[in-house]
């Protein structure tokens, strides 16, 4: 993340602090659509669902749009946080660990005091935020980039996961809780089914989408979100006009926080137990998906849909492969390859709608 | 622009016309992929039960040569029974279960699947039973398949294993050992140490090193071993790691052995020329091959191999000097 001081070259959506009546509300729906950030994304992810429709017989039944549905949602929550995050011109590489973290607080807190499972979860919660706000603090104090910065709690938090694992229950693995008083709460919260016209969709689904209206709503039509825009777009500017700009950084890393904690807990309560190891490398996905869904590298640009776009793809690329029974050998490929087609018609979409 | 257009143009054709000389002068007279097609794989007829589709789901990290052997077992099985193999495979818990419920919805058959995250698997294990498809464990979870209540199970105990390894190591005298982890947080083989260090006598180190890049797990071993000359025994937990970790005692001037858990092709030449001591082999390919094959004769005929309540033990075999030349000619085809 270079933070030059020239703005990003796409235009950020006009601020809401516009009345109304101004040009903007002249300017025709569809021109209005075309310039959103997620255009692209949205035809990229119609592309990829025509492709596995017409080449996966299974990928067409209701049961397995619930399971990319799932696949998607998990990484998807994760996405919506790292989008606002990237919209605010950081980068977290610690968020694939972070959702392990938590998910092993919580598990071990209420396994060795015999608590409640919901006083794990609470104390996990406070854990993540806390390692958003290190995470903040650590940025703003030292004035290393974001890269870095997370580089190194990244690597902290994949040790610090092995380690307090391993003394606290002398294995790599959380102990079961699934016999404890508040689990099944819990379960029903983070990672039961709704029965919707007679498939199992996962409530993760649900919870993605209410976090993806609540982000939207949050960067269009706030302050906050106003804040973001700015302090990804231009620091200088930002706080030059009166951005709290260590605030919003601050505050939009313990919103990575507060998703990992989520996922966290649904890969606890869905799975029983957790493995120090695992995480790693999903915060690549995370970005990705974020990228793919219109963020900019460099900050300033985005949106929250297109983070859900873009874990869509994801998600359906994930699983599509496997519905088509291709060769699991190229599967990392053929991830590649998507990913990168559905960058470039995003991209490419996205030019179109600037020229006009 | 035309000019310099000829000169790429020239240069690719000499570049192009030089290689080809280079290929052709450079032929081996011995090795290489023509030895490798003259020893014929392993392949039988073909059963004439009606084609059915088989998904078999593993935790394997891509690119590994246990797993790949795996593959060929259950490939071969595949081959014989007239079955469809789907296989698939994702180190991460979460996603391995997944990839279980994608096989539901494609209504496979049966279900292959290795259990080395029990408690992830559970629910997607549930719903493929309440849809009908039976499933069989290999390789990792011996003591949740039963409580999961599958058909079978095909592979080792690995605490086992280990325990055997150690009394192997009581017996040729060794004092020291370190006994190196490639991936940290994984569950069999932490197992396997634990195994060791329960029955071997001598001192055991666990030693982490990070199985996914290579130059650093040589480096991590020489350093271990330049620090403390009182080991003389590597154990290393699969066969890649202990060719690496037998370079790593060559660099550190070092006087301990490498003995191994797994094996394959390059480490069945090493025990032979005495740079590996001796390996522990739970027979990957069988592992593969019987959970097809078991699926398949369960469909066809009903039978299911230890009534539920016995797994079928594929290991620990132990591959050393003496007998190493009877499954050279296998490990040398990569089925071994």
């Amino acid at each position: 993340m270079t933070h030059t001081a020239t703005p990003a070259a796409a235009t950020p959506p006009a601020s809401p602090a516009v009345p109304p009546k101004s040009r903007t509300a002249e300017r025709s729906l569809a021109r209005r659509a075309l310039a959103r950030p997620e255009i692209g994304a949205l035809v990229a992810a119609v592309g990829v669902y025509l492709f596995f429709f017409a080449v996966a017989p299974t990928f067409r039944q209701a049961d397995s749009f619930a399971t990319v549905l799932y696949q998607a949602s998990t990484m998807g929550i994760m996405a919506l946080a790292v989008s606002l995050l990237m919209i605010g011109g950081e980068f977290d590489l610690s968020a694939g660990v972070a959702v392990t973290s938590s998910a092993l607080a919580a598990s071990m807190l209420s396994f060795q005091l015999t608590t409640n499972v919901w006083v794990g979860v609470l104390v996990a919660l406070l854990v993540s935020l806390t390692v958003g706000l290190i995470n903040g603090l650590l940025l703003i104090k030292t004035g290393l980039p974001s890269f870095l910065v997370t580089l190194a709690s990244f690597l902290m938090l994949q040790g610090a996961n092995l380690a307090i694992t391993k003394l606290l229950t002398t294995n790599v693995a959380t102990d079961s809780i699934s016999d404890m008083d508040g689990f099944d709460q819990a379960k029903s919260l983070f990672a039961s089914e709704i029965d919707v016209f007679g498939v199992d969709v996962k409530i993760t689904v649900l919870w993605w989408l209410v976090f993806a209206a609540i982000a939207t709503w949050v960067l269009l039509r706030t302050k906050f979100g106003n804040w973001i825009f700015a302090a990804g777009g231009s620091k200088e500017s930002a706080r030059a006009v009166g951005v709290p700009v260590n605030l919003t950084k601050i505050a939009l890393f313990m919103t990575v926080g507060f998703a990992a904690w989520f996922v966290g807990m649904h890969l606890l309560f869905e799975y029983n137990t957790v493995q120090a190891g695992e995480g790693v490398g999903n915060e690549f996905y995370y970005i990705i998906a974020a990228v793919i869904g219109g963020c900019l590298l460099t900050g300033g640009y985005g949106s929250a849909i297109g983070a859900v776009l873009g874990a869509f793809i994801f998600g359906m690329v994930n699983q599509g492969i496997v519905y088509a029974n291709w060769n699991p050998d190229w599967f990392k490929f053929f991830v590649g390859v998507m990913l990168l087609l559905a960058t470039l018609v995003n991209l490419w979409v996205r030019r179109q709608a600037a020229r006009r | 622009m035309d000019l310099r257009l000829n000169r790429h143009r020239r240069a690719g054709l000499a570049a192009l016309a030089t290689a080809a000389a280079l290929l052709a002068a450079g032929c081996s007279s011995q090795g290489g992929k023509k030895a490798q097609e003259a020893d014929a794989g392993l392949a039988a007829g073909k059963a004439d039960t009606p084609r059915m589709r088989i998904a078999m789901i593993t935790h394997a990290a891509p690119g590994d040569t246990f797993w790949d052997t795996v593959r060929k077992g259950a490939k071969a099985a595949a081959a014989k029974d007239n079955v469809d193999l789907v296989y698939s495979s994702n180190p991460n818990g979460a996603d391995q279960a997944n990839l279980i419920q994608n096989a539901i919805n494609q209504k496979v058959d049966g279900i292959a699947v290795t259990l080395a995250k029990p408690d992830a698997m559970k629910g997607a294990i549930a719903k493929a039973k309440k849809a009908g498809i039976p499933v069989v464990a290999f390789n990792a979870g011996l003591d949740q398949w039963k409580d999961m209540s599958l058909l079978e199970y095909f592979g080792q105990d690995e605490n086992i294993a280990g325990q055997a390894f150690g009394k192997h190591l009581n017996e040729i005298g060794a004092k020291h050992d370190i006994c190196v982890i490639q991936e940290q947080g994984h569950v069999a083989l932490e197992a396997r140490c634990a195994g060791v260090k329960k029955t071997f006598k001598g001192k055991t180190d666990v030693l982490y090193v990070n199985g996914t890049d290579m130059p650093s797990v040589k480096s991590t071993i020489s350093a271990k071993l330049k620090q403390d000359s009182s080991i003389d025994y590597v154990v290393t937990l699969g066969a890649p790691f202990a060719l690496t970790a037998v370079q790593s005692a060559k660099d550190a001037g070092d006087k301990a052995k490498v003995a191994t858990f797994d094996l394959n092709k390059d480490l069945v030449s090493a025990v032979q020329s005495g740079d590996v001591q001796f390996a522990v082999d739970q027979q990957p390919y069988l592992q593969g091959y019987l959970s097809i094959d078991s699926l398949w004769l369960y469909k066809n005929n009903g039978n299911f191999s230890g009534g539920g309540e016995q797994p079928v033990l594929t290991g620990p075999a132990f591959v050393t000097k003496d007998n190493v030349d009877t499954i050279a000619k296998f490990a040398q085809k990569g089925t071994r």
